[in-house]
């Protein structure tokens, strides 16, 4: 029903301009507050109608439950409106430029999530008769060859769960190489400015991690790494190595750097988080790389879903590929063939052991083979060239007021600024970014890499027009010179419009609550005996 | 190409404004002689209709689960999932957020995971449960690193009832880190004396309940062994509906409690994406790998949510800490708290109450086939049963007329004389009498 004024006015009267009502629900208009399920949710109800058929016998020896669990259920409407308040508050690719440096936020196509939800993929399970599930062989086949195709490498390892796993599964073949080989090296080379996943996985393996040194342009000193391997020499088990790096940059002496690591009876692994930058530009196994995880999640499209599943598919180098892990698929004169045990290994094949039940990431497979189909050779290219054309428009639209640690130089797919040009405002690279929030952007990744101070690192990807471009540019310059205008107040306590101001982080690792509980005890229904 | 904004005018006008003369310009930093002229050697560009095209006649070459009577369970189960749950996972704001790292603008995120971890801790009935895992065997093998730490030893032992798979996940964390793992036997009964391994060395005992075989293992006794050798009992399930209905492993004396979610709210994808459960005593949590959300207040004094105890995490500790992992399951964590939040207990009760009452019809059906043995006592949705064939044949038999049977064991654990004619069967509530009327019909067809 429109509403019918009947010609009275509808303009605000005078107070409306500054008057903010401190409203009685907490909400905001479209902002609304949202109570945990486990404060008006019933243990009565329940929203998922079932079957009256249950079970009058029981075969569960003496271990029925015997408390009731807890748990509150909601009617589908309660359910609905509460995820639905609850998703509002969060910021995501969909709605807004999401600059986080080096997590690649792309936009993810729906076709995707159509094709993932198809029954014959999504609706098939893991170990059913491998004669009822050849297109999933193909899938899973299809998308290795497109993933060798694009690095120029021998083998894959699709199983990983995530950048970190593949990280993990990359570092037990080089592992297992080594022993393989009689040897027993102890050392891992991790340059300072690596995701923590670098150091945190050599370490998990029992390595010990030794810095390298980057130089003045933020890259990796050659001659830095030669007396690094020359001091430890025979006891090194590889390189992990992020190209292009945590600072944008791509590792020019990156063959030297391989051609050293080799010398040294040693692999390299290449942490493909950044591979986004050169697909179709440069082929990870023409730079000498032995091992290389994939970021489905990131350079194919996949959507992160606040903070996964992720996909981490690991890329081998010959020397590599026979010790790649169960289970994998071996291409015949018959067709396609499952490997799932050691007992069905043939010649030649070594793996080094098993990196998670089942096959890894179908539902992700799936959508990254259909990214890729519908980019194709040229369409990846050109996602490449647009990334690093989108980060280098960022670049030169703020180098003027912001601060490059590295000088005007080409950037690949993200740019990375310090904080000196915040100095003397008061403003932290912290405050910069709450900052941001309150013009409707997510900040870019900030404090990281550890090798710059106050670091911010903008990555637009290629999912940004230029209009798109343009105005953050002119908000970030707007923000610019207000900090050093000395406008603090828009900075230290933002973000002011944001869903929550600032939160007590500190206060919440101090004294952890990490689930709800009554206020009041709960009354204890037993269930009925066995 | 319909998902880059750019057009030629753009992309001509942005060089010009850089001040580079071509976009080669902006690679010059990859060496010439590896930098790519031609293009990859892949098919060029496709639209949206192609791609369905050639993808849907991949998924069609597949038999689906729902399409046939189907009783393939051993780690991944086929449930009913409300269509509620896979319209809400696919709001934008949930779907293309990324970790919750602002929580000003994330709080939907981490408010869910907040429920999805106190819905954990309740089911298990453990203090506290983290933010998930990759899935449930990568769990397993995280909980084993954890209970290293805490115990400072480095011995594992391995239950014969444990998931093949998952056994293999630890076994190869275990041998790559330099840990001891004692994995005992195929135990497809709970018939072995796992008590007799623990020692004053050992740091962990891996229990599944129910079984992979589907036996239901008696915990409190383990656990009583494992605590006099200051020891950890880590408990173990993949199929969390049982939560539903059995007694939770928090109040049979598990330390750490790890398991498969994939049933509540996330489809079978042949693997993968699933959601790993892992939850712990109070008094280890800071020795937990993965995220965890706590509770907090912003600026104004309103509650909020926050990632919190990051100083066990890799961003922050790298080489020393508790874990690599970074990213977890997030959105399949949603998927589990709002099918859990539809059901609630009352819902979750009559879930598991259907499925063991399916599987007991299913069992009784079975047993009254010359031939076939069932081999588990008590069990939950799924059992084990011996046939006087080789059951990787019988099974691919039921395939041609129709019927996905159940696992064969020795798919998992070839080579073992003892287990070639063990198939382990599942039924939830999607089977019908008529599927566990095939099923039988077909099998006694089989064997005769």
């Amino acid at each position: 029903m429109s509403m019918n004024t009947q010609g009275r006015p509808t303009a605000a009267g005078e107070a409306g301009d500054s008057f903010r009502p401190k409203t009685f629900t907490g909400n905001r208009g479209l902002d609304m507050e949202e109570p945990l399920i486990f404060e008006f949710g019933s243990l009565e109800t329940t929203g998922v109608d079932l079957d009256e058929d249950e079970s009058a016998e029981f075969e569960l020896g003496g271990f029925r439950r015997q408390a009731a669990i807890g748990l509150p259920g909601l009617a589908e409407p309660e359910a609905m409106r509460h995820y639905v308040r609850l998703s509002r508050n969060n910021y995501a690719i969909d709605s807004g430029l999401y600059p986080l440096g080096s997590c690649t936020m792309k936009h993810n196509p729906r076709l995707n999530e159509k094709m993932a939800r198809l029954a014959g993929f999504g609706d098939i399970h893991p170990l059913q008769p491998v004669s009822s599930v050849p297109g999933a062989l193909e899938l899973i086949d299809s998308l290795a060859h497109w993933l060798m195709v694009s690095t120029n490498m021998s083998a894959v390892a699709m199983s990983p769960k995530a950048g970190a796993h593949g990280e993990l599964c990359g570092m037990m073949a080089i592992k297992a190489a080594h022993t393989a080989a009689g040897r027993d090296p102890k050392i891992v080379l991790v340059p300072e400015s690596a995701h923590g996943t670098n150091p945190a996985t050599a370490a998990l393996l029992g390595y010990k991690v030794v810095n390298i040194d980057a130089k003045d342009d933020g890259t990796v000193d050659l001659e830095a790494l030669k007396s690094t391997i020359a001091e430890h020499e025979g006891n090194i088990a590889g390189i992990m190595l992020t190209n292009p790096n945590t600072c944008g940059l791509f590792e020019r002496e990156v063959k030297q750097i391989a051609d050293l690591i080799h010398a040294a009876d040693a692999y390299f692994y290449c942490d493909g988080a950044n591979f986004n930058a050169i697909v179709g530009k440069a082929r990870p196994g023409d730079l000498g790389v032995d091992a290389m995880h994939i970021n489905l999640h990131k350079t194919f499209s996949t959507p992160h879903g606040g903070g996964g599943p992720g996909s981490g598919p690991v890329v081998l180098s010959a020397r590599l590929a026979p010790y790649a892990p169960l289970p994998f698929i071996r291409r015949t004169e018959d067709g396609l063939e499952l490997v799932e045990t050691n007992a069905a290994t043939k010649d030649g094949e070594q793996p080094f052991g098993r990196m998670t039940a089942f096959h890894g990431q179908m539902g992700m497979y799936v959508r990254a083979l259909s990214y890729m189909m519908s980019h194709g050779s040229d369409g990846l290219r050109q996602a490449s060239e647009d990334a690093v054309l989108n980060a280098n428009y960022v670049r030169v639209g703020l180098q003027d007021l912001m601060s490059l640690p590295f000088g005007e130089r080409p950037c690949m797919h993200e740019v990375l600024f310090d904080d000196s040009f915040l100095k003397d405002t008061g403003v932290t690279t912290l405050d910069f970014a709450k900052a941001m929030i309150d013009e409707g952007y997510h900040p870019m990744t900030m404090y990281f890499p550890l090798v710059v101070h106050g670091a911010m690192l903008i990555e637009p990807t290629e999912s940004e027009s230029r209009a798109a471009l343009d105005l953050f540019i002119a908000t970030m310059r707007d923000l610019v010179m207000s900090a050093k205008r000395g406008e603090t107040d828009r900075f230290s306590g933002a973000p002011y419009l944001a869903p929550r101001r600032r939160l007590d982080e500190t206060g919440a690792a101090r004294n952890p609550v990490l689930s709800w509980s009554e206020p009041e005890p709960a009354e204890v229904t037993p269930a009925a005996a066995e | 190409m319909r998902y880059l904004p750019l057009n030629e005018t753009d992309r001509g006008d942005m060089l010009a404004r850089i001040g580079v003369n071509s976009i080669d310009d902006l690679f010059a930093d990859i060496p010439e002689n590896v930098r790519m002229k031609e293009l990859l050697d892949l098919p060029k560009r496709a639209s949206e209709l192609e791609v369905e095209r050639k993808l849907s006649a991949m998924a069609a070459k597949n038999t689906s689960a729902g399409s046939v009577p189907f009783f393939v369970g051993a780690g991944a189960y086929k449930h009913h999932v409300p269509a509620t749950v896979d319209h809400l996972i696919q709001r934008s704001e949930f779907l293309t957020s990324y970790t919750p790292y602002q929580p000003e603008i994330t709080q939907g995120t981490l408010q869910y995971l907040f429920e999805f971890q106190t819905q954990v801790a309740r089911l298990t009935a453990m203090d506290v449960a983290n933010a998930s895992m990759y899935d449930g065997s990568t769990g397993t093998g995280e909980a084993v690193l954890m209970a290293h730490r805490v115990t400072k030893r480095n011995k594992a032992v391995l239950s014969g009832g444990l998931h093949p798979q998952y056994r293999e996940v630890v076994e190869g964390l275990s041998n790559m880190a330099g840990d001891r793992v004692v994995s005992l036997p195929a135990d497809p009964t709970g018939t072995e004396d796992i008590l007799s391994q623990i020692d004053d060395e050992t740091s962990c005992v891996v229990v599944q309940s129910p079984s992979f075989y589907g036996q239901m293992i008696d915990l409190k006794p383990i656990a009583e062994k494992a605590h006099q050798h200051k020891a950890l009992l880590i408990a173990v399930f993949t199929e969390v509906v049982s939560l539903g209905l059995i007694e939770p492993p928090g109040t049979q004396g598990a330390d750490i409690v790890v398991g498969e979610g994939q049933s509540i709210g996330n489809g079978l994808n042949f693997g993968g994406p699933y959601v790993g459960l892992f939850a712990t005593r109070q008094k280890y949590v800071r020795q937990m790998p993965g995220r965890l959300c706590g509770e907090t207040v912003d600026a104004e004094g309103k509650r909020g949510f926050v990632l919190t105890l990051s100083t066990r995490e890799q961003h922050i500790r790298r080489d020393k800490a508790t874990s690599n992992i970074c990213t977890n399951s997030g959105l399949c964590c949603l998927a589990f708290t709002i099918h859990m939040s539809l059901l609630g207990q009352a819902g979750l009760t009559k879930l598991a109450r259907i499925n063991h009452g399916n599987a007991v019809k299913l069992k009784k059906l079975l047993a009254g086939i010359p031939g076939v043995e069932v081999l588990n006592s008590a069990y939950f949705n799924e059992f084990t049963i011996a046939l006087p064939k080789v059951a990787e044949d019988v099974v691919e038999q039921l395939a041609e007329r129709g019927i996905l049977a159940g696992l064969p064991v020795s798919r998992l654990e070839p080579g073992n004389k003892d287990l070639a004619n063990l198939l382990v069967v599942a039924s939830t509530e999607v089977n019908t009498d008529e599927d566990r009327a095939a099923f039988a019909d077909a099998l006694k067809e089989v064997l005769a």
